[in-house]
């Protein structure tokens, strides 16, 4: 994708996710929050960013099993918007709902469980989000991000949670949400799977992953080794980064690979990143 | 080959028209419930400003110190699982319900058993409007002018034998009338509760003058959202301990089996008494929202009417007969 091409999309996107705030606004505006409008409210951030999330985790599966790649370099983005939708729940809770009382949501913390395991997604959420930085990504080693960025997923399966915990019976919504992250899941442990495999295969090989001698169409190699990519968006374009080799093995040369990789920036390889001028201080 | 040729005929000719839009509609709802719960098809209920008045002497004993909810919030905003789990599913979807004519069976241990038609029923005794506070078990609270009489009126019509001890409530099994009792895909209900709907009450309780059997509220007959055509409201207990739209009243001699008790007996017993300080597992009781009020307020033991109706439990912890 262009770079043009690149910025549109991400643009379109910023502006429909800002769609259901919007609604949130315009409802609010006209008085049509329902009875119970804090209620509303809170039901209506708590499920965009439950959404938000479930989207920006499905772009990697798309990946892996459509080959779909483009979408993920919206990938940043969506759980950004998350994040974005999840701290304006939890804040409706805390001046809203509950006018600071702090006491009183300290003990709920406490003693509800799905508000303890709703707190704990937003802590893993605000940790990812504080690191969802092109920066951080340097400074903690594409590899170490990548393993960090993981507990996105912890925070999905206590986001389900809290929402299963919540709601009442005969609510259908939270087991579509978690049938959803539990596919989600199940294509990524199958991809971390499968490039465990290859590793072996290629480590008893004494050869690289791409150059093992069974002779394995290349596009299962690839899809091995996109479970292992990181970067915050995740540009199919990453793949050629060379910042760090899948699972420590010898990367071999990639298409279009550029010398030095590791100081491209990180979501734009054709580019010098930011960050080293910033090392270079 | 049969099968490649194109049909002559649509299959909304060859099966029964009302089959047909039936079955349409379940899957139209199956399908719309799955993407986005609670988006089902149906007609909405006649808008409250066209229903028949009611009239009713307020009575100066049962008023309230708070002003009533807005009527716009007490008829959008319900719990009625006949109609869907969502609070706007009533509102949206009660058309379906035919609240004349109407007729409600009243037996079991009784020495008169009967029938009684709506009509009749209006006219058992007089109407009176009372203002009471309606506290749900999910934390929020309204408060309602309902009209009608002490549920004892009907109790003594029917004379309780002996051996009369509880007081069962069926609410209407119809699922052309409440679209959620339609069983879901696989037959289960979509709803996760049983139909028909079942409360009940100790007969003390039912016999307590605060019990009262509705059928109307703000002036009017009761909307369909609000279990018309005729309710009790038991005011201080959770809301769903008021059954709605009723149609058969057993006098038996064991505790009845409550749809909610038995759908999920940790969570909800068959006193379900309001009580500040017995939290539900999920949730604290200690406050509630009064929907049109902004900061949450205490809630009040029995909901405020502990001074009329402790005396029918003492001696009983109300924490295991929660
Ligand atoms: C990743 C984090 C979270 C996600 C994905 C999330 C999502 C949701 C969802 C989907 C709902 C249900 C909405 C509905 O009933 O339709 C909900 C409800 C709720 N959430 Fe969260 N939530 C998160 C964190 C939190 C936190 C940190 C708090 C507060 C400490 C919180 C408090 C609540 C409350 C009180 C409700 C229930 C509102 C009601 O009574 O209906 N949530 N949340």
């Amino acid at each position: 994708m262009t770079r043009r091409g690149r910025i549109l999309l991400k643009t379109l996107v910023w502006g429909a996710c800002l769609v259901p705030l919007a609604l949130l606004a315009w409802r609010a505006w006209t008085g049509d929050l329902t009875a119970n409008p804090i209620d509303f409210v809170t039901d209506t951030l708590g499920r965009w960013g439950m959404r938000m999330l479930l989207a920006s985790l499905a772009l990697t599966p798309l990946r892996l099993v459509l080959g779909i790649g483009w979408p993920l370099i919206l990938r940043r983005l969506l759980g950004l918007f998350a994040f974005f939708y999840v701290s304006l729940h939890f804040l409706v809770w805390v001046v809203l709902d509950h006018f600071f009382a702090w006491a009183q949501m300290g003990a709920d913390i406490v003693k509800r469980p799905y508000i303890t395991v709703g707190v704990s997604a937003l802590a893993l959420l605000v940790l990812l989000a504080a690191t969802s930085t092109s920066g951080m990504v340097k400074r903690l080693g594409a590899r170490a991000w990548r393993r960090l960025h993981r507990i996105v997923y912890v925070a999905a399966v206590l986001g389900v949670l809290h929402f299963m915990w919540l709601a009442k019976v005969g609510r259908i919504e939270p087991y579509v949400y978690a049938a959803i992250l539990a596919v989600l899941l199940g294509v990524r442990l199958a991809g971390a799977v499968r490039a465990f495999r290859v590793r072996r295969r290629g480590t008893r090989a004494g050869v690289t992953s791409e150059s093992s001698s069974d002779n394995r169409p290349p596009r299962r190699s690839i899809v091995a080794r996109t479970e292992i990519m990181g970067g915050p968006d995740m540009a199919p374009d990453h793949r050629t980064k060379g910042a760090d080799a899948p699972l420590g093995l010898p990367r071999p040369p990639a298409l279009g690979a550029v010398p030095g990789g590791a100081r491209t920036h990180p979501r734009n390889p054709g580019r010098p990143s930011r960050a080293r001028f910033v090392q270079g201080r | 080959m049969l099968i490649r040729q194109a049909p002559r005929f649509r299959w909304s000719e060859v099966t029964d028209e009302r089959l047909y839009l039936n079955r349409r509609e379940l899957i139209a709802g199956a399908a719309a419930l799955a993407l986005f719960p609670g988006r089902a098809e149906a007609g909405p209920p006649p808008p409250v400003s066209q229903l028949a008045a009611l009239p009713a002497a307020p009575n100066p004993r049962y008023r309230h110190a708070d002003s009533p909810t807005k009527i716009e919030s007490a008829t959008t905003y319900n719990n009625f699982y006949e109609f869907g789990v969502e609070k706007e599913d009533p509102a949206r979807l009660a058309g379906t319900l035919k609240p004349r004519p109407w007729q409600v069976v009243v037996e079991g241990h009784v020495a008169k058993p009967g029938t009684f038609d709506i009509e009749e029923l209006l006219r058992l005794a007089p109407l009176e409007e009372r203002v009471y506070a309606l506290r749900c078990v999910e934390a929020w609270s309204m408060v309602i002018p309902w009209i009608g009489y002490p549920l004892s009126a009907l109790l003594k019509r029917v004379a309780p034998t002996g051996q009369a001890k509880f007081v069962e409530f069926q609410t209407l099994l119809d699922p052309e009338q409440f679209p959620a009792q339609k069983k879901g895909v696989f037959g289960f209900s979509m709803s996760g509760l049983d139909w028909p709907y079942v409360e009940g009450l100790r007969l003390d309780e039912a016999m307590h003058p605060l019990a009262l059997l509705t059928v109307g509220m703000y002036g009017k007959v009761l909307p369909n959202q609000n279990g018309a055509p005729v309710r009790v409201v038991v005011p201080w207990k959770y809301g769903f301990k008021s059954a709605k739209s009723i149609v058969r009243i057993r006098l038996v001699s064991e505790q009845p089996q409550t749809a909610w008790a038995k759908a999920q007996p940790r969570e909800y017993g068959f006193y379900s008494n309001v009580h500040p300080s017995v939290d539900h597992p999920r949730w604290s009781q200690a406050t509630e929202r009064r929907i049109g009020e902004f900061r949450r307020r205490q809630t009040l033991m029995f909901n405020g009417y502990a001074d009329q109706v402790a005396s029918l439990y003492a001696g009983m912890d109300l924490k295991k007969n929660y």
